[in-house]
């Protein structure tokens, strides 16, 4: 492996690295990954319009507090 | 031979432990730093997990990496998604930490740091991550159904709803007790109470700048609110020192608590965008960056542990809460070593999100582990503080006296030197008027964490600036937490009440809404009003009904954990949740009965509510109590604590009987009656390593 490679490899999973944090951010905030949404509603579920992302955080948002699932510890 | 090393490694890490241990242990007046408990946790939190960790995994609930997961069965890219385990274990983390596991363990310093040290890892290792984790398993094991589902299906109807009403109210219990604290510390300080103020509208703004400038961008406006938030900091000290404003933003206890009241009423009102969420989001952020930054602190500066090991309190008669080392030490701890909260997020959305059941183990043990560690850090924060200091903050007026001659003199023959004049440089050191009687944990952590980001960051006058940047961390999750558990709370209040009048379970309709609200907040109003206007200072009061509530709690999901254990036949694993359950149960049983029962008024509701009502028809004034109203008053709070506390007792035991009633029949049984669901392979390129 030369030294580009090197660089690219590590560009790669230093980008990995940044999306894993941005998706656990995100997930401590109750708001899930939307790119997997995305992916899972074109595989499961092509009949159904895929939401933007301003339309998917809102709906999360509202969800977050609905019922019991806002409760959190001590 | 590697094999060989990876053993030596581990040994040679179990020695470590053993070593920082017995060094806590020994040393006696000399002064102990405090890497020697940080380093003693760690060593042993890891070899419990490697050792511990995995043989419950293994052995006890045979794993199986092959197991179709929720996430797979139900998988909806929304609620139920396979995650990454280190992005779950971050959710994970966020959803269980909280204020718990920061203030009992510095109430706790009050017997000296060993016996809460050592609470804090025993109890984690045995009792509170077999909890965390062993629940989830179960839940996992089952679509991800909740605590409340789980116990009805495993049990049977009649203790799964006696297990709702006691989480309902432990959730009152914990809202009065949250919403103290932050009264406490808020109360006389223009400072922090200008900054608590000032992340109303900072929320409201970034909570229209992500619903309709820019939606859903939660980096760059968390970024910048917490940015507006060290500007309210730096602003707040001009605010008090201000001839006009200062006292403006100077209130007392009791209207803090009005004021507390009625927000929590309205802002259960609002629409979640504009104040809840932004600010869940800001205190998430906040409370794991605090959290990180205290860890390296305590690494960079290596204070050293001021707190002696054992004090002379440890026979029950300290300042800061009453009662014995037995129970009481092992209630007031909670959250750091094992709390039933967690059981609550173990079968919530932790489940759900669950790639691997292998990953049970990394996520719901090894979470818990770190939540002890948070634990461990506040002991340590407490510890470093001057012990003259810890006391004459945390013992009620009524005990040491209001002004700071008196305080000293009265901490000082305690045997903790003090001297006035480091009482008030103390205080205006934090930039506070006063530092006495500042009971409920979160000043006193403040002070330590001041303390030690004041030696990693130095600078004129910061240490006030880190003090109240401490204060605003706590008071923004605690409020938070407010927050979206009165909005939970009337939920479950409409699902109860909706048992009896099915039309208050309408969750849409403003009605019902309103009359869940109401009674949600006015509960827990009412225990923080009794507990603000307490004579022995509130905590004395209410922490040990949350403690034990808490503890009550996990030992409901405990027996869960043993009567499921029994159903799946594995009896000869089952003392791993007996053991934890039986510990957890003689504790709150007999901290119960004492608090019911004690002859002694500091510790015994009854005691205390026959002392008031004697007095009162002697017509004769007990100090701090300034009219037979105000006595009469706590009269009635100390009855309703001990009906409470019956209550409690009485959820335990039903819940207790059911579970061996429950195990009698499966061990009548040759086969699995347990009700998980049923097997599902996963595909091999689903199977995450």
């Amino acid at each position: 492996m030369d030294a580009a490679d090197k660089a690219f490899a590590l560009l790669l999973s230093s980008r990995r690295l940044w999306r894993r944090l941005v998706q656990s951010a995100r997930l401590c905030c109750g708001v899930p990954d939307y790119d997997n949404y995305v992916r899972h509603l074109k595989e499961e579920h092509p009949e159904r319009p895929v939401p933007d992302y301003a339309t998917f955080f809102r709906e999360r948002q509202d969800a977050r507090y609905r019922g019991c699932s806002g409760t959190r510890c001590c | 031979m590697k094999g060989g090393v990876v053993k030596l490694a581990w040994a040679v890490l179990a020695l470590v432990g053993a070593v920082c241990f017995a060094t806590l242990a020994l040393r006696r007046g000399e002064s102990v730093n405090a890497l020697w408990i940080v380093t003693a946790a760690v060593a042993i939190y890891l070899v419990a997990f490697r050792f511990y960790g995995r043989f419950i995994a293994g052995k006890v609930l045979e794993l199986d990496a092959n197991r179709a997961t929720p996430a797979f069965l139900h998988n909806d890219g929304l609620d139920y998604v396979p995650t990454n385990r280190h992005v779950l274990f971050g959710h994970h983390f966020a959803a269980i930490a909280g204020a718990g596991p920061l203030v009992g363990p510095v109430l706790a310093a009050q017997m000296g740091y060993l016996p809460g040290t050592l609470w804090l890892i025993v109890g984690v290792v045995l009792a509170g991550a077999v909890q965390d984790f062993m629940v989830l398993v179960i839940s996992s094991r089952r679509d991800g159904r909740s605590l409340g589902d789980l116990v009805r299906e495993e049990m049977g109807q009649a203790p799964g709803t006696i297990a709702l009403v006691g989480a309902f109210l432990i959730m009152i219990i914990i809202l009065a007790v949250l919403a103290m604290i932050v009264v406490k510390a808020l109360a006389e300080s223009p400072w922090g109470m200008f900054t608590v103020i000032a992340t109303i509208p900072i929320a409201i703004f970034m909570g229209i700048y992500m619903r309709l400038i820019r939606p859903g961008k939660i980096a760059e406006i968390s970024v910048a609110g917490f940015i507006l938030l060290l500007i309210a900091i730096w602003f707040g000290g001009e605010v008090a020192a201000h001839p006009t404003w200062g006292p403006a933003f100077t209130f007392s206890a009791s209207q803090i608590t009005w004021m507390l009241v009625g927000y929590g009423f309205v802002a259960a009102a609002l629409p979640v965008w504009l104040l809840l969420a932004p600010r869940d989001y800001l205190s998430t952020f906040l409370k794991i960056g605090t959290i990180f930054a205290l860890a390296i602190g305590i690494l960079i500066v290596m204070p050293e542990l001021r707190m002696p090991a054992l004090t002379r309190f440890t026979d029950g008669s300290g300042p800061v809460w009453k009662g014995s080392m037995f129970p009481f030490l092992f209630i007031t701890i909670a959250c750091g070593a094992v709390s039933g909260f967690h059981a609550l997020i173990s079968s919530g959305t932790t489940p759900k999100l669950l790639a691997n059941e292998k990953d049970a183990l990394y996520i719901g043990y090894g979470g818990m582990l770190m939540e002890s560690f948070v634990a461990i850090m506040a002991m340590v924060a407490a510890s470093i503080i001057d012990p003259g200091i810890y006391f004459a903050m945390n013992s009620p007026a009524a005990i040491i006296g209001t002004d700071a001659a008196t305080v000293a003199a009265t901490v000082s023959s305690w045997g903790f030197v003090v001297t006035p004049d480091m009482l008030t440089a103390t205080a205006a050191e934090i930039g506070e008027n006063s530092i006495l009687s500042r009971a409920g944990g979160a000043p006193t952590l403040a002070v330590g964490i001041a303390q030690i980001l004041h030696s990693v960051l130095p600078g004129e006058g910061m240490m006030a600036f880190w003090y109240h940047f401490a204060i605003l961390f706590e008071a923004l999750f605690i409020l938070t937490a407010v927050d979206a558990g009165t909005r939970a709370g009337r939920f479950m209040l409409q699902d109860l009440l909706g048992n009896f009048l099915p039309s208050l379970r309408r969750t849409e309709a403003w009605g019902p809404n309103l009359i869940a609200t109401a009674g949600c907040v006015g509960l827990w109003g009412w225990f923080l009003y009794q507990g603000v206007t307490d004579p022995l200072g509130g905590i004395n009061m209410l922490w040990p009904l949350f403690g034990i509530a808490n503890q009550m709690l996990a030992g409901i999901a405990l027996m869960l954990c043993t009567v499921v254990l029994f159903k799946m036949k594995r009896d000869r694993y089952a003392w791993v949740s007996i053991v934890p359950a039986v510990w957890l149960l003689i504790c709150t049983t007999a901290a119960g009965w004492m608090k019911l029962f004690d002859p002694n008024p500091a510790v015994g509701f009854v005691a205390q509510a026959n002392r008031y009502r004697q007095a009162i028809s002697r017509e004769e004034l007990i100090p701090p109590s300034i009219d037979p109203a105000a006595m009469q008053q706590v009269m009635i709070s100390n009855y309703v604590n001990a009906v409470l506390t019956a209550v409690f007792m009485f959820v335990v035991f039903a819940v207790l009987l059911y579970s061996i009633k429950a195990i009698v029949k499966a061990r009548s049984v040759r086969d699995r009656t347990d009700r998980e669901t049923a097997y599902v392979a996963l595909r091999p390129q689903e199977v995450s390593g």
